[in-house]
């Protein structure tokens, strides 16, 4: 299948990671949980992680799928340049972001899960990946030739081609009647 | 309250559970087929969708996961507010003292308030088994997002066997007995329907309220789970047994546009028309095993596959045989299965003794050159040539009709087809679409209840196709 890309797979983790971040600070902030101020930074910070990993990054080989309506997001990432694109940086990033989940109940879930894609995230920069934009494709397309013309609505007027064909088994079928009387060349 | 949300889905997660390990069971499936294809044909299909099947299951796995997960944590927090209220005049209190002596027959599974719930999480069986499975399932539902499968299939597979963790893990999550209810015999002498309200005097002189008892249900999961893992066991062991077996690969046949048949032997082998095999090629992988559509009949003497990978197959070829007049559409690679159902066919008109009820098939081929398909464009030929012989060329009739036309490529089909009735009845169709550049429209014979077999191209051509009547 060719070599691994693990930051395709980190991104998906950091992704539900995120979410699950989110969901545990909403549960602990709306139910007035003890230490519900660890889950109100767990809804900022589960919501960071989410913008952050919502665009999917170009793969070195093969092709790249984007998640639906992720160009915004790409662009927004895409400008804080090498930060975002080295993955040494998110590996870190993620670490430090999950760490305040795990003082409460309701965000320890989302810190083990983003402390996870953290170590998938080391794993891909220690294989030199990089996080490349998927922006939309610029080239110009050949210009249409201009023997391409809209196809004629009638065929040509001809003989129909089993009649045209010359076959060597058959050559009483290749013979066709001329249309129009051929006078020989009297000499 | 709490407990009943988090009770609820737990019932639902071990029916689930205890179903998702069936649809990947590939052997007893087989086996299933087969035994019941001769009740009901339209039950045998379904089989055919023990993927999606097992992929719903996962997702109701995961949904209930997480009501269990909120639910629970609403009710740790409860609990420890039990605990840390310590005002006796509070009901949640007086039952969290209950069993503080003999630590048995308490209720609260916090027994103390020097504690917090993220530290009673790790301190129990039920949450350490909790974390660790909550934790696999992640992995493996992040691990098998369709990016991840069709782009990394061993990060997929790996990861996917985390099920082992995921079931160990879900068997003991009940062992410590976390869930406390009152015992028979307490509820005899204290009716709490009664004596809630009385809570202050419990167990004083006099009274009919004595204090209640509670004692841990015992775990139940294992009593559905159990079953499945046993004959998820065995089918891997009989994976590992086929896995095993000696395949002979007697010819290779290289067809032009790069298209590759393999022509192979191997001893006790049976096929039905239109089945599939799966494939490994060590030098690629070791882990991956993929499904190629079989386009030898039963009657050969190999068994013979074409490179190309088929999606949404159409199994019930074995209907063929009971239908007078057949109509077989297939649209680009679709046409893979039907190689394997003409060739059948026609040996089994060739072959006296065999009772062939079909009388006519007529074949609609569409795709977009066919170069990639010369092979067949060859069995087609052979058929022809063999069908003139016999005085029944009207037994098959075929169109083809090529959707992506390139005027320079006329004279290479010229060369490619050398005689026969397949070269006219492409120039035929196709000069209709040189004029008109459009797909033409097939027309539709029927003749009382004729079934029409689409194949190919996605779901999409088992909706076009029709049969007017």
């Amino acid at each position: 299948m060719g070599k691994i890309e693990w930051a395709m797979w980190a991104n998906e983790q950091a992704l539900a990671a995120g979410l699950i971040l989110l969901t545990g600070g909403i549960v602990g902030v709306a139910g007035s949980f003890r230490g519900w101020q660890y889950a109100a930074y767990a809804i900022a910070a589960g919501t960071f992680v989410c913008l952050l990993e919502y665009p999917r990054g170009k793969r070195n080989k093969g092709t790249s799928v984007e998640r639906t309506g992720q160009y915004c997001f790409t662009v927004c990432v895409k400008s804080f340049g090498p930060v975002t694109r080295n993955y040494y940086v998110r590996a870190l990033l993620h670490a430090a972001i999950c760490v305040p989940g795990g003082f409460m109940l309701a965000t320890v879930l989302g810190c083990v899960c983003l402390g996870i894609a953290s170590l998938i995230y080391l794993g891909a920069a220690i294989r030199g990946e990089q996080w490349e934009p998927i922006l939309p494709r610029t080239d110009t397309r050949k210009e249409v030739a201009n023997s391409i013309k809209q196809p004629p609505q009638n065929p040509p007027p001809r003989p129909p081609a089993e009649m045209r064909r010359k076959r060597a088994e058959d050559l009483e079928g290749a013979a066709y009647v001329n249309p129009i009387n051929v006078i020989a060349n009297e000499e | 309250q709490a407990l009943s949300w988090a009770r609820a889905p737990a019932a639902c997660l071990n029916f689930n559970c205890m179903l998702i390990l069936l649809p990947v069971c590939r052997n007893l499936l087989s086996i299933l087929r087969g035994t019941i294809q001769c009740c009901s044909r339209t039950a045998a299909r379904q089989l055919d969708r023990n993927i999606t099947f097992h992929k719903l299951v996962a997702y109701m796995i995961a949904f209930h996961t997480a009501v269990h997960i909120l639910a629970h944590l609403f009710n740790f927090e409860w609990f420890m507010d039990a605990q840390l209220d310590r005002n006796s005049s509070q009901l949640p209190f007086v039952l969290s003292q209950i069993g503080d002596g003999d630590n048995a027959s308490y209720l609260n599974p916090i027994r103390t308030n020097n504690t917090n719930p993220t530290i009673v999480l790790f301190t129990t069986i039920a949450g350490l088994t909790g974390v660790a499975i909550t934790l696999a399932l992640i992995l493996i539902i992040t691990s098998s997002m369709e990016v991840i499968r069709r782009s990394y299939f061993e990060v997929f597979w790996y990861t996917h066997h985390l099920f082992v963790v995921f079931f160990i893990g879900l068997v003991f999550h009940g062992f410590g007995r976390i869930v406390r209810g009152q015992t028979a015999a307490s509820l005899k002498a204290h009716n709490p329907l009664k004596c809630a309200a009385r809570f202050e005097t419990w167990g004083t002189n006099g009274t009919d309220c004595p204090e209640p008892e509670f004692a841990g249900n015992p775990p139940m999961t294992w009593k559905w789970v159990v079953g499945p893992m046993i004959l998820y066991v065995c089918e891997r062991l009989v994976r590992l047994y086929r896995y095993q077996q000696k395949v002979v690969i007697t010819k290779v046949v290289m067809h032009p546009s790069k298209t590759l048949e393999l022509r192979m032997k191997r001893k006790g082998f049976s096929m039905e028309v239109g089945q599939y095999v799966f494939i490994q090629c060590p030098a690629v992988s070791h882990l991956e095993w993929h499904p190629f559509t079989l386009t030898s009949a039963p009657e050969d003497d190999h068994f013979s596959t074409v490179r190309g990978v088929r999606r949404g197959q159409n199994g019930d070829a074995g209907r063929l045989e009971t239908t007078q007049v057949v109509v077989l559409v297939g649209a680009g690679i679709g046409v893979t299965p039907f190689a394997s159902i003409l060739k059948s066919v026609w040996y089994k008109h060739t072959q006296s003794n065999q009772k062939l009820f079909t009388k006519k098939i007529y074949f609609y081929w569409l795709c977009p050159e066919t170069q990639a398909f010369e092979w067949f464009a060859d069995l087609l030929q052979s058929l022809e040539g063999q069908m003139t012989e016999k005085g029944i060329s009207d037994f098959l009739s075929y169109n083809i009709y090529l959707t992506r036309w390139k005027e320079n490529e006329v004279c290479l089909f010229v060369c490619l087809f050398v005689c026969g009735s397949v070269l006219w009845r492409l120039l035929g169709t196709t000069q209709n679409l040189q004029a008109q550049n459009v797909w033409p429209k097939a027309p539709w014979y029927q003749s009382g209840r004729v079934p029409v077999w689409p194949d190919g191209a996605g779901e999409g051509l088992g909706e076009a196709v029709s049969v007017p009547l």
